[in-house]
């Protein structure tokens, strides 16, 4: 008997808000908000956006994850890395820290 | 004792873009209590605190300023703005105060009272501080502050809780101006001081503080109101289109937080865990539960920036797909050619290959490319102007020179909008993120009272 395939959707299809954003100097925190109940729920059952996958995606050290936080009050998940300068360095290029989610949109989230 | 009290917020970062003003008319029939608007951001990088400058134009700073004060005049109540000047340094202070004198003789408002309070904090008190054993605990995952990173900065100021604006409302101001602080205590101060719960009174504060962000849909610069009483707080949209729902309500604790559970200010935190939200009209959401944590021991947030060097940029564009496809090795040969002729050390040259990962750098997941331009900017560092400038003019002409053994295009390796390099503001660096202790929330501030009008 075949195995049931897996379907799978994008992180960016399924999220209201994909957001990245300096907390405080040294931090860059990413919001992964969710306009339905249902699909929060489903990409937190899904386990999916945890620390090793966030190691992989960004290519950086899991130490540097400072926090990953279910939020159900407002249907979100959100996690903070550690910057490697602190932001506006000189050879920094991202002062608000709002430009690193990208490449969140792909992941892929099996349904 | 006052069963509710009202705050405005008019908008989360006072002059960075000018508030707008038809949802803050409509917030001053709503019988307000209070309007505080917070000035301050670290979002703005290092460069204004250690340049001591600002990030917004005085214009726009002066519009939110004018607005709110004839507002509070009009209505007798009283206005709080926090971090003056985006830094909180004494120099904004002392501008914020000489914006409102100015507004008062070109209105000719009756007599108020103006609290102000310093909160910059100089090198010497720091060092001697780290001397004396105090400690200075690194935020953030920062060590312990040592008297390198002190000797590195060139302006500090520290974060004050609700304590010294408790102080000026007690003594009777009308305006209070404050140095740096903590986005929260602006609004809690006034709650605190009326007798209201604590740790409704910081989630106040927590909800307010930016402003239109805890409403939706998104837009910037619009005002919110606030209400506390002594069981609940409950936050309103002000523009006609705009709602506050639990959903936008409970993302924005979120909003530019590592944690969404917990807020820290002189004195304690507050923990969010067990917040409830629940939608109390169409345009207001209702939230209970806070809970107020006091720390055992006070400690105060400074925060520092100090100057790396001068700083200049060069732009290069590159459309030969053999240069693209080669690209790390023409970025070696123009830092081999400054090398050769600055040495090793001394200076920092950095290129921002736009195209390609200029954006997220280490952060970025795509490592192969196959774009059909990019455009590198180039950024030289060093302790004066003209080694700066020649440092960056080397490495961008030596894309130009770049020597590719199969390249086709021999007669120039990049494009150059100008063949120039520009003179950039000189580079800052965070060099404080850090929580000192002290024995008394007030330790470190200092309020001034004068009268206008």
């Amino acid at each position: 008997m075949l195995a049931k395939k897996l379907k799978y959707k994008k992180l960016v299809d399924l999220a209201k808000t994909i957001r990245s954003k300096n907390a405080g100097p040294d931090l860059i925190t990413f919001d992964i908000i969710f306009r339905q109940k249902e699909d929060y729920e489903l990409v937190k059952r899904s386990g999916v956006i945890n620390k090793k996958t966030i190691s992989e995606l960004f290519n950086i050290d899991e130490s540097r994850i400072t926090d990953l936080v279910e939020f159900d009050p407002a249907n979100a998940i959100k996690f903070t890395i550690a910057r490697k300068l602190p932001s506006g360095s000189p050879g920094e290029s991202d002062t608000f820290g709002s430009q690193q989610y990208a490449p969140l949109y792909d992941l892929e989230i099996p349904v | 004792m006052k069963k509710e009290l009202r705050i405005i917020s008019p908008t989360g970062h006072l002059g960075f873009a000018p508030m707008k003003l038809e949802s803050f008319k409509i917030g001053l029939k709503e019988n307000p209590d209070y309007i505080c608007a917070d000035s301050g951001s670290d979002d703005i990088g290092p460069t204004p605190l250690g340049k001591d400058s600002q990030a917004s134009p005085v214009k726009w700073q002066e519009h939110d300023l004018e607005n709110i004060l004839l507002a509070c005049r009009e209505l007798k109540i009283p206005m709080i703005i926090g971090s003056a000047c985006d830094t909180g340094t004494n120099r904004g202070v002392d501008l914020y105060v000489s914006i409102i004198e100015r507004l008062a003789r070109k209105h000719g408002l009756s007599k108020f009272r103006l609290a102000y309070i310093y909160s910059q904090q100089s090198k010497e008190f720091i060092l001697d501080r780290l001397k004396k054993g105090i400690e200075i605990k690194g935020l953030d995952g920062r060590p312990p502050l040592t008297e390198e990173d002190v000797k590195k900065t060139d302006n500090i100021v520290a974060v004050m809780g609700v304590h010294p604006i408790i102080e000026a409302l007690n003594e009777g101001a009308d305006v209070i101006i404050c140095g740096r602080s903590s986005d929260v205590a602006i609004f809690a101060a006034p709650a605190i001081k009326e007798g209201f719960p604590k740790a409704l009174s910081y989630y106040l504060g927590k909800v307010l503080e930016c402003a239109s962000f805890c409403a939706e849909p998104y837009m910037g610069k619009e005002s919110v109101l606030g209400i506390i009483t002594h069981e609940d707080v409950k936050v309103k949209a002000l523009h006609p289109n705009a709602r506050c729902t639990i959903a936008s309500v409970a993302g924005h604790a979120m909003y530019e937080r590592a944690n969404p559970f917990y807020e820290y200010f002189v004195g304690g935190r507050l923990n969010m865990r067990n917040c409830r939200y629940e939608q109390y009209d169409e345009k207001t959401t209702r939230i209970t539960g806070p809970v107020f944590e006091p720390a055992e021991r006070y400690f105060v947030k400074l925060e520092g920036a100090g100057k790396v060097g001068e700083r200049y940029f060069g732009i290069a564009g590159i459309r030969d797909p053999y240069t693209i496809k080669n690209l790390d090795k023409v970025i070696e040969w123009a830092k081999n050619e400054v090398r050769s002729e600055f040495g090793k050390e001394g200076y920092q040259l950095h290129f921002h290959v736009f195209g390609k990962n200029g954006v997220m750098e280490e952060l970025e997941p795509i490592k192969h490319i196959t774009p059909h331009e990019v455009g590198i900017v180039v950024e030289g560092v060093a302790p004066t102007e003209e080694m700066a400038e020649s440092i960056t003019i080397t490495a961008t002409r030596q894309i130009f020179y770049a020597r590719l053994p199969e390249v086709k295009g021999t007669a120039g390796g990049c494009a150059y909008i100008i063949d120039e390099v520009l003179k950039g503001t000189p580079a800052y660096m965070w060099t404080m993120n850090h929580a000192m202790q002290v024995d008394d929330p007030m330790e470190l501030f200092k309020v001034n009272m004068i009268e206008i009008g």
